[in-house]
């Protein structure tokens, strides 16, 4: 069993990973597939691709607003897995898809994985979607040996940082916050505690999101974590420049990699 | 009697790891105030002194001679304070947020029904409210808005999505997401995750408990059907719940068929939905192809909601509820046939419930006795009814 992700950890952790967000289909299925090798030519180790989705509690506005553009032009689940293999065909980095739980259920989650793997997919970053409530995917992603990102929150108690951690392969995602997605000023001093707890319960592949956008931001979180993950920046960078703005703003963020 | 967090394949907590520590948090005080006596006592009393129960039950004959003769009586939880049944589970779950230290109180409202009733709740508590409501709705229930204004509540118009019910809801849990810490989100109906559908049917089950003993003693026998709206389904797990074990008794939910379930404009999530998740738990839902959910249609904004509590999707595939649309003509046409043979204007959502048992009792004849939740009263749908109706002058 090999992890895709698992290995970019092992190869790059002295310096710590960037893991770039982008929503698929956003603004169009080309387009994000352009953007997405775009964060990788730029210094983005490892992608974390949204499926778009009506109800995205965990997302603020910047990602809301983008996956609703991407779903009124049409976006449908079953190009998901051409986008990853396109994606696949011009870069090596990892390929995670983000989503919430439904679209997976509804697809049939055997076959999403069987598709995902075929693709060439790393795994599922399943925000909606706790241990405890995931026995059917922990199942397929052993059998299609796919990556499980699994959250954290500064409010877990030490047992489901454990469940956490022992469901995750990948990384563990320590939420930052007490919150949603988007873009703050400062990054919670809860993320340092957290990542210190997620080590102590046995995590060995940490990246720290939700309100992370400059390169000192990356910075000083890979002072303690061993990823950085950003989103909502990036996609304010796509939506307001477009594919070079985009690849800007990752090699800025880059730079915040030790 | 299921416990949750699962009603057979339904239930469940689909959230962000972010919210499990709320929801064991209250799950654990939910479980300790149930077997504490001087929470039930002081829920009693609030009941007794505040929410006015027990609510009492009418027979309406005249009504009933459109419904095939059928005996009717009607549970009236318009007569509680705030005008719904909603105030039930909403003074319960004040009670246990304040048990459990919370000091600001959310919430999502559709017909504003329970937004009204958390408002209610925070001014008689002195907590902190606020109340996230659909952009649509708030046009739609302009007068419930400035209820909840008048009640102290700051009420927030949510622009995102359809701006409806369901995306009130996703709206309150981003806020509880963020502000867990002092914050419980009051959930108004039975769904969501563990332990919600659970908890807030048990606040509501007075309701059949009350209602059971009052028809026994009325007409010596237990009602041939029991029949409710189902939105989420608060009220009709509410009234159903004592009679489950009652083979005899029919148990009969009317959700809302909109313009049609021959047309895309409907809220008939039981009838034309499939098993999914939404808002944290599974069950059935309006989705497409993909697991996008759909957009519902209903009059009533209290039972325009794409989603319905797990508890009622197990009943449905036990077989021991049955559940059928009604459409908006048929519910606006109960509305004024209440209003007119027996001087009650009930809620559009409980009309719903009502033209349900104009059909059951045509089905079931003049020997049956039904039982129907009168949820709801309309005097909050007096704009849409005036403008249904024609009934301003020169409207019509």
């Amino acid at each position: 069993m090999t992890s895709q992700v698992n290995a970019v950890f092992d190869e790059r952790r002295e310096h710590g990973l960037l893991v770039g967000y982008l929503p698929l289909g956003f603004p169009t299925v080309d387009a994000s597939v352009d953007a997405a090798v775009a964060l990788v030519e730029n210094g983005v180790d490892i992608l974390e691709m949204g499926l778009p989705y009506s109800d995205p509690v965990m997302d603020g506005l910047v990602i809301q607003r983008a996956t609703n553009t991407a779903l009124e032009a049409g976006f449908r689940l079953a190009q998901t897995f051409d986008a990853v293999a396109a994606i696949r065909a011009r870069v090596d980095a990892p390929v995670l898809v983000m989503t919430y739980f439904n679209p997976v259920l509804q697809y049939g989650v055997e076959k999403f994985s069987q598709e995902l793997e075929d693709a060439g997919g790393a795994g599922l970053i399943t925000p909606d979607l706790i241990p405890d409530e995931a026995s059917e995917w922990l199942h397929a992603a052993n059998a299609h040996d796919l990556d499980r990102v699994f959250l954290a929150a500064p409010s877990s108690s030490p047992e489901r940082l454990e469940s956490s951690t022992k469901n995750s392969r990948g990384f563990v995602y320590a939420v930052s916050t007490m919150g949603i997605t988007g873009a703050r000023t400062d990054v919670d001093s809860a993320a340092r505690g957290l990542v210190e707890r997620l080590r102590s319960a046995g995590a060995e592949n940490i990246g720290v999101g939700l309100g992370i956008s400059t390169p000192q931001q990356v910075s000083e979180v890979l002072e303690y974590a061993d990823a950085a993950i950003v989103g909502s920046a990036l996609i304010t960078a796509l939506a307001d420049g477009g594919p070079s703005a985009v690849a800007t703003l990752a090699r800025e963020l880059s730079a915040g990699k030790h | 009697m299921q416990q949750g967090p699962y009603f057979g394949d339904f239930g469940g907590r689909y959230v962000p790891e972010s919210l499990i520590a709320a929801l064991d948090e209250l799950a654990e005080a939910y479980e300790l105030a149930k077997l504490d006596p001087t929470f039930t006592e002081e829920l009693a009393h609030l009941h007794a002194t505040y929410t006015g129960r027990p609510s009492i039950i009418t027979e309406v004959p005249r009504f009933a001679e459109h419904a095939g003769g059928a005996r009717i009586i009607l549970k009236r939880e318009d007569l509680n304070h705030t005008g719904s049944h909603k105030i039930n589970n909403v003074l319960g779950q004040a009670l246990l947020a304040r048990r459990i230290g919370k000091t600001r109180l959310i919430a999502e409202t559709g017909a504003g029904q329970h937004g009204v009733a958390t408002a209610t709740a925070a001014a008689l508590f002195g907590m902190e409210c606020i109340v996230y409501m659909g952009e649509v709705d708030t046009q739609r229930q302009a007068l419930n808005v400035a209820r909840m204004r008048l009640l102290g509540a700051e009420v927030i118009p949510v622009t995102t999505g359809s701006r409806t019910l369901k995306d009130a809801i996703n709206e309150a849990l981003r806020d509880w997401v963020a502000n867990v810490d002092n914050t419980h989100y009051l959930l108004g109906t039975v769904a969501g995750p563990h332990p919600f559908p659970q908890m807030v049917r048990d606040f509501h089950k007075i309701i059949g408990e009350e209602a059971r003993e009052q028809v026994l003693a009325l007409t010596g026998a237990l009602p041939d059907a029991v029949i409710a709206c189902v939105g989420g389904g608060s009220n009709a797990i509410g009234i159903f719940h004592a009679f489950l074990d009652d083979d005899g008794v029919e148990l009969i939910g009317c959700e809302a068929a909109g313009r049609g379930i021959d047309t895309p404009e409907h809220a008939a999530t039981l009838t034309l939905g499939r098993p999914g998740v939404l808002h944290g738990a599974r069950s059935y839902m309006l989705q497409d192809a993909d697991g996008q959910t759909m957009e519902s249609h209903s009059i009533s904004a209290g039972l325009d909601y794409p989603g319905v509590g797990p508890e009622h999707s197990w009943l449905k595939d036990l077989g021991r509820a049955t559940y059928r649309p009604i459409t908006d003509d048929a519910a606006m046409a109960a509305l004024r046939l209440l209003s007119q043979t027996e001087g009650i204007i009930p809620a559009i959502e409980t009309a719903h419930g009502l033209a349900g048992a104009m059909e059951v009792g045509r089905e079931l004849g003049p020997n049956a006795t039904l039982l129907i939740n009168l949820s709801g009263r309309g005097d909050k749908d007096m704009q849409t009814a005036a403008e249904y109706f024609g009934l301003l002058d020169g409207s019509a």
